[in-house]
């Protein structure tokens, strides 16, 4: 019985939870890369040039949706594992547990709920325009100008704020994650775990780095 | 040393517990932390009061019978060390000591601080065994085995199935007991005849009993006092995923 696929066991969500993420985080590397052109001093040329591949190319379109449903997938499996996690232990103790731990394991769901928030802003002011659900700011060719839109957000500073609290949550989700997601995945090893664990916090540094310069350099060079 | 110690006592399962104070007062810092608890008992005693359960019984931190939660941490402020094995020396004098059982839903209590842990006794039947047919003795070396698996067999062996990895996560999981059991028989050679399916079993007897999932947060090896590596954890999901993935479906 138990030996089915199906058979949905605690750990094959840990599993499946950590492929989806690992994925999601190498995703963010693409992402931060693109971002990273609107400080490039070419007027968006080649934003608007990776933008518009991201756009039109067919591959991407398949890989779209797969990275939404990792996303779907990553955050309904992060509910679930919670609410089981909380109904594990239904009477608590008086004295809270003051145990030594991989301090940013437990605030997973928090964490992951500010990304989500930021991803419903991102959809509204990026990904909902392209596909003609929301209106926003329309470039010379009828497209969509997303260069001058995120130009136009990084001058707020409310959003400033809430994007670099979005992006400080995702630093702290991925410095426990990535580690986590070779754990889980039972990629442990004496020789290389100490090496996936420094890795696992240069990677979440250069992410939330990464992302969180491009609003201050644009704020500071004043474009 | 004069203490203050808030104790969790609860009639029965189904009675509502609460924390009560008592105060001691001449505890030895050489004393054990069951030795001070006999002494609290005694004077209960002959106050004509029920006296505090707890479990114990080897006292000498080899059969994973005692428990309970001090202070905020399973099996108190000492690591790598069962509650029988914990001294007053680790406490202050004028300390206030929180006294608690183990905080489980497949772990219901039982009385004051004893809780049952038939839980692990069930996920042990789901496969925590090797099948040995009986006959003659087999010679210790027939089957060579490799020292650093024959290491890492026993460090997993020594785990006493006290529960305090999941009394001490925050997710009331059990996989560190569960990961020590699946890979002290997976080194081994012996092992192996059954590991798939004894992996799958004994991850859906966890399941099945309502203990949380892993969030690594590798609290269980700090409050282990076996000091049993998470590195357990990683093997049994590789066993589990390769059992999972590879076993033939009458395997089971
Ligand atoms: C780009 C965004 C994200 C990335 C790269 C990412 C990546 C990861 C990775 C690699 C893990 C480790 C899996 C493991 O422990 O085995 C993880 C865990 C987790 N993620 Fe995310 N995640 C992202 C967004 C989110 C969001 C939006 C949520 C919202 C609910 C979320 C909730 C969680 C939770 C709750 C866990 C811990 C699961 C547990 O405790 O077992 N994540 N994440
Ligand atoms: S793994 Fe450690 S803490 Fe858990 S039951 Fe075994 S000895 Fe106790
Ligand atoms: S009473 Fe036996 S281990 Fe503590």
């Amino acid at each position: 019985m138990s030996n089915s696929l199906l058979n949905y066991a605690s750990i094959t969500k840990k599993i499946s939870m950590s492929i989806i993420g690992l994925f999601l985080a190498a995703f963010l590397l693409v992402h931060l890369t693109i971002n990273l052109m609107l400080l490039l001093d070419d007027g968006g040329e080649s934003f608007r040039a990776a933008a518009e591949f991201m756009g039109k190319n067919p591959v991407i379109k398949v890989f779209e949706i797969i990275l939404f449903s990792a996303f779907i997938i990553h955050i309904l499996l992060g509910i679930i594992l919670w609410f089981q996690n909380n109904a594990a232990r239904p009477i608590g103790y008086q004295r809270a547990n003051i145990t030594k731990t991989s301090l940013m394991s437990k605030y997973m769901i928090h964490t992951g709920i500010i990304i989500f928030i930021f991803l419903g802003l991102h959809f509204i002011h990026f990904y909902f325009v392209k596909i003609g659900l929301v209106s926003g700011l329309m470039g010379e060719d009828g497209h969509p100008d997303f260069y001058n839109s995120a130009l136009e957000l990084f001058k707020q500073p409310l959003y400033v704020i809430i994007y670099i609290v979005s992006f400080l949550a995702l630093g702290f989700h991925l410095n426990h994650a990535i580690q986590s997601g070779f754990q889980s995945l039972g990629w442990e090893h004496s020789k290389y775990t100490p090496a996936v664990k420094a890795i696992s916090t240069i990677y979440a540094l250069v992410i939330s780095v990464g992302f969180t310069i491009i609003p201050l350099f644009i704020l500071i060079a004043g474009k | 040393m004069d203490l203050t110690l808030k104790i969790w006592r609860q009639a029965n399962a189904q009675a509502k517990g609460k924390m009560v104070e008592y105060k001691v007062t001449g505890v030895s810092p050489d004393s054990s932390f069951f030795e001070m608890l006999d002494v609290l008992n005694q004077d209960l005693i002959e106050k004509g009061e029920d006296p505090v359960a707890f479990d114990h019984d080897c006292r000498e931190g080899i059969c994973g019978t005692c428990s309970l939660y001090i202070n905020g941490r399973a099996h108190g402020p000492d690591s790598g060390v069962t509650t029988c094995q914990l001294h007053m020396r680790k406490f202050k004098d004028g300390d206030t000591i929180f006294i608690e059982p183990w905080r489980a839903k497949a772990f219901p209590i039982v009385k004051d601080l004893i809780v049952n842990r038939g839980a692990f006794d069930s996920i042990i039947q789901a496969g925590g065994y090797i099948s040995v047919n009986t006959g003659g003795v087999p010679d210790a070396n027939a089957i060579p085995i490799p020292k650093v698996n024959a290491d890492a067999a026993m460090d997993a062996a020594a785990c006493i199935g006290c529960g305090a990895c999941v009394a001490t996560c925050k997710n009331a999981s059990a996989m560190l007991f569960v990961a020590a059991k699946v890979s002290q028989f997976a080194n081994l050679p012996q092992g192996k005849i059954e590991a798939k399916r004894r992996v799958q079993n004994m991850v859906a007897e966890m399941d099945a009993l309502g203990f949380g999932n892993c969030s690594n947060t590798y609290a269980c090896e700090q409050e282990c006092p076996k000091e049993i590596s998470v590195s357990n954890i990683a093997k049994m999901n590789r066993e589990f995923l390769s059992a999972k993935l590879c076993a033939d479906v009458k395997d089971i």
